[in-house]
């Protein structure tokens, strides 16, 4: 299929190698990322979501399955791995902590310059790049150093976009940040998906925000992939997401106590506007 | 529990003196560039006064450097007022031979889970601080048993921390706090790296440290659902404590807090737009028990 940009086939990894008995960090984990699509990955702490992602870009090679990227084995001995880490391009938890240049611009044409692009052209890449994560131009020459948190985040992110990726995978963006701070990003990643077409993978532990803003879900527990579905189908399992360590969205909760309570709601609801209209629909 | 109760502070509270008093405490610092010249000064906290009861559960709200984090430091003399004073139990946190008292008093719990266990394996950790400040052998291993029992991690205590869970290291942070029986423990954000169980587990010991122990808890947090349950909260902007009050009475004042950068738990937010289309809602309704109540009173009213 045309918009298959990537394919994740039979992904195996085990972090201690010595022992055949091990837990498998990723345990036969398959899946396909379309072009445009907003992916929330979800999981507890240890379920294998970290690792997973650094399998997306090569950082990790699988014990055994492979990743293919527009068709392409990404662990072929000749695949160009270096241009695959412009095209997937990871943001790591609390990037701001490895933000090292002295100035903004010179911070976010680092990736472009070190993938083989041009002084020139990885600058005008960079005022894009700043421009797209919502930062104002004069920013560029000050020193990221004294910008707030959450500016910069963006910088670390303008840094991967820079390099003009075609999936972003961003591991717990928000985390941290302020209640603004939070939707203000995750609006930034959503237009980014949805005016410029980017595929966005978000890694998060906050449930509420992947079912505002992602179009499908993937439950990792135990290194294995538990459910790939749109969210309202995902968030059905309460239960089984609780025993994982997980949650549903306020919202289901909610749906599901009034619908206890004789009201006739539909439980199919998980974001906040939608819980609105359907209350407001039954009490009219 | 009666419902009824729910907002008011145990009477206790109200004939306690003060535990924590601060006062007019200014703190600022200098923001130097590449070869160290001066560019301006920030006031990273100005002119705050406020008092904690013992046994009070306070949550500190506020946006990214608002100074919360900086005011939390003050408390147990990890920084000292440039202008204004801290007294914590009586303790002015400036009198230098009062250092140790102040920070056996006041605990703090940090954000990053993985760098705050330093033991190779639970029980060592916890026995840590004890050891440090010179608690008996003997006396040692009851405190630690103890700790890790009130904070559900005593079954982990032959653990290598590394094998914790995000919460449970957190839960681990905090018994080493309570090993060393502080009256107070600070959590500054303690939850923003755990997933969904590991935040409701700390949130769950902060409460019962406060609740069964008495242990006074001051609780910085960016998520709101986390703070319905605190006695009283904070909110600051800019350095300032710009709002004080009951959970209650904080998050029925939406507009005032988004403008500050911050929001109000969802069922509140929902609770605040059904109003505004018209549905005759309590302001600050904080939980779903609450906001379905008041619904299905809607309802039969109407008929």
């Amino acid at each position: 299929m045309e918009d298959m940009k990537l394919i994740a086939d039979h992904l195996v990894f085990q972090y201690d190698k010595s022992r055949s008995d091990a837990r498998r960090a990723l345990d036969d984990v398959s899946f396909v990322l379309h072009k445009g699509e907003f992916v929330g990955l979800i999981g507890h702490t240890g379920s294998g979501k970290s690792t997973l992602v650094q399998h997306l870009n090569a950082l990790i090679r699988p014990d055994s399955g492979s990743i293919y990227y527009e068709g392409a084995d990404i662990y072929e001995k000749d695949y160009d791995r270096k241009a695959l880490r412009g095209k997937v391009g990871l943001v790591f938890q609390y990037p701001e902590y490895q933000l090292f240049e002295e100035t903004v611009l010179s911070e976010v044409i680092y990736g472009p310059v070190n993938m083989g692009m041009d002084k020139k052209d990885a600058e005008l890449a960079a005022y894009d790049a700043i421009r797209r994560v919502g930062l104002e131009e004069e920013c560029i020459d000050q020193s990221p150093f004294d910008l707030s948190g959450g500016q910069k985040r963006r910088v670390a992110i303008a840094s991967v976009l820079a390099m003009d990726p075609e999936i972003l995978v961003l591991d717990e963006p928000t985390a941290g940040l302020d209640p603004a701070g939070r939707s203000e990003l995750l609006e930034m990643i959503k237009e980014l998906k949805e005016k410029e077409g980017i595929t966005i993978v978000l890694v998060s532990h906050s449930m509420d925000d992947v079912a505002e803003a992602a179009d499908r879900i993937i439950v990792m527990d135990k290194g294995r992939i538990i459910y790939d579905d749109v969210p309202v189908r995902v968030f059905e399992h309460i239960n089984e997401l609780e025993e994982m360590g997980l949650a549903a969205p306020q919202m289901s909760y909610l749906l599901r106590d009034l619908k206890k309570a004789g009201f006739p709601v539909n439980t199919d609801i998980i974001t906040l506007k939608d819980a609105r209209e359907e209350i407001l629909k039954v009490l009219s | 529990m009666k419902k009824k109760n729910k907002d008011k502070q145990p009477s206790i509270l109200k004939k306690a003196s003060s535990f924590l008093s601060i006062r007019n405490l200014k703190y600022e610092y200098i923001r130097r560039d590449e070869e160290n010249n001066v560019e301006g000064i920030t006031t990273a906290v100005d002119d705050v006064s406020f008092d904690v009861k013992a046994g009070e559960f306070i949550a500190v709200l506020g946006h990214n450097g608002s100074g919360k984090s900086t005011l939390a430091k003050h408390i147990n003399a990890i920084l000292f007022p440039e202008e204004g004073e801290v007294i914590l139990d009586g303790m002015d946190t400036k009198d230098e031979e009062k250092l140790l008292d102040i920070r056996r008093t006041a605990g703090m719990v940090f954000q990053n889970p993985d760098n705050q266990i330093i033991g190779q394996v639970v029980d060592e950790d916890v026995a840590f601080g004890p050891e440090n400040m010179g608690v008996p052998t003997a006396e040692i291993a009851q405190r630690v048993e103890e700790s890790l029992k009130t904070l559900g991690m005593w079954e982990f205590r032959n653990a290598s921390p590394n094998r914790l869970s995000g919460g449970q290291k957190q839960r681990v942070s905090i018994a080493s706090v309570i090993a060393m029986h502080p009256k107070c423990i600070i959590l500054d954000e303690p939850t923003a790296m755990l997933d969904p169980r590991g935040r409701y587990e700390v949130i769950r010991a902060a409460r019962a440290l406060n609740e069964v122990e008495g242990i006074t808890v001051i609780l910085i947090t960016h998520y709101m659902e986390e703070v319905i349950h605190a006695h009283r909260v904070l909110v600051m902007d800019k350095g300032k404590v710009k709002m004080e009050g009951t959970p209650r009475e904080i998050f029925s004042r939406v507009e005032e807090l988004k403008r500050m950068r911050l929001t109000v738990p969802q069922i509140t937010e929902l609770a605040w737009e059904l109003k505004k289309e018209g549905l005759p809602l309590s302001d600050g309704i904080l939980t779903r028990e609450e906001l379905v109540r008041e619904l299905t009173e809607y309802k039969h009213r109407k008929g």
